[in-house]
């Protein structure tokens, strides 16, 4: 069952992208920015949270979830140590997809050549 | 005069079809991988005894690293140029978006054109990500006082 939902919510934030893409003048850059924002104002009361819960996986795959990883790993610090510590957790929970994406990025980038 | 019916009715309707084909071309992709994202956080937690939050992570890290795969071995741009948004929204496009202009301007030097074009696409998702996930922190924290 969670597959379905997995695939029914990560499909329907895919198509709604794509539903902006198509009829508005935005770029993927614009709507990507926009989901991230929106993902993080999810979770100002913990309704992402609740999404992820309900929906698994498809719920962490679309962009949307960075929002969600970077506000969840800043306020778990800011339990302890208030604005500062909002600081220092906003990137506990994304490091791992910025630092291999970063990392495969330049590697891959040695051996390979562009391509048309 | 007919004719003029005629082409101003296709004119009409050819970008609709389009949109709306294009929109369940990127719900099926999209749906896709957010399925192929559940399924390998099931075998990540299941194979190697993982939490949930573990699993997922290991996940993202996967995708990723596939997604940059096939962007530098060359068929994941005609993949994003049919499925669009069903892998741009994605964590996949993060990862395309990096390695493609770090491939592409690798030729420019590595500081110069690597260093400082890697993030060019990706660098919005951060920036607005992080200066979002600040404002909205610091309100919840404000409104709830703590989690």
């Amino acid at each position: 069952m969670i597959y379905i939902y997995s695939f029914l919510f990560a499909g329907f934030v895919s198509m709604l992208g794509q539903l902006i893409l198509d009829n508005t003048k935005l770029t993927p850059g614009h709507i990507t920015s926009l989901f991230v924002i929106i993902g993080a104002s999810l979770d100002i009361f913990n309704i992402y949270d609740l999404i992820v819960a309900h929906v698994g996986a498809g719920a962490l795959v679309p962009i949307t979830s960075f929002g969600h990883l970077l506000i969840h790993g800043g306020l778990v610090r800011a339990h302890d140590l208030g604005f500062i510590g909002l600081m220092m957790g906003v990137f506990d929970l994304t490091a791992s997809g910025i630092t291999s994406a970063i990392f495969f990025a330049f590697i891959f980038s040695l051996f390979f050549k562009p391509r048309d | 005069m007919e004719k003029k019916l005629y082409n101003k009715l296709v004119m009409n309707h050819k970008p609709t079809e389009k949109r709306a084909e294009n929109a369940f071309i990127a719900f099926l992709t999209g749906g896709l991988v957010g399925v192929i994202g559940q399924l390998l956080v099931e075998f990540y937690s299941y194979y190697l005894h993982l939490s949930s939050n573990d699993a997922s992570v290991f996940m993202m890290v996967t995708l990723i690293f596939f997604a940059s795969l096939f962007t530098a071995l060359g068929f994941f741009d005609k993949w994003v140029k049919f499925a669009r948004c069903g892998l741009i929204i994605p964590i996949t496009g993060f990862a395309h978006s990096m390695t493609s202009a770090a491939i592409e301007y690798r030729k420019e030097g590595f500081v110069t054109g690597l260093g400082a074009n890697m993030f060019k696409l990706a660098g919005t998702v951060i920036l607005y990500g992080v200066v979002s996930a600040y404002i909205f922190g610091f309100i919840r924290l404000i409104i709830m006082g703590g989690v």
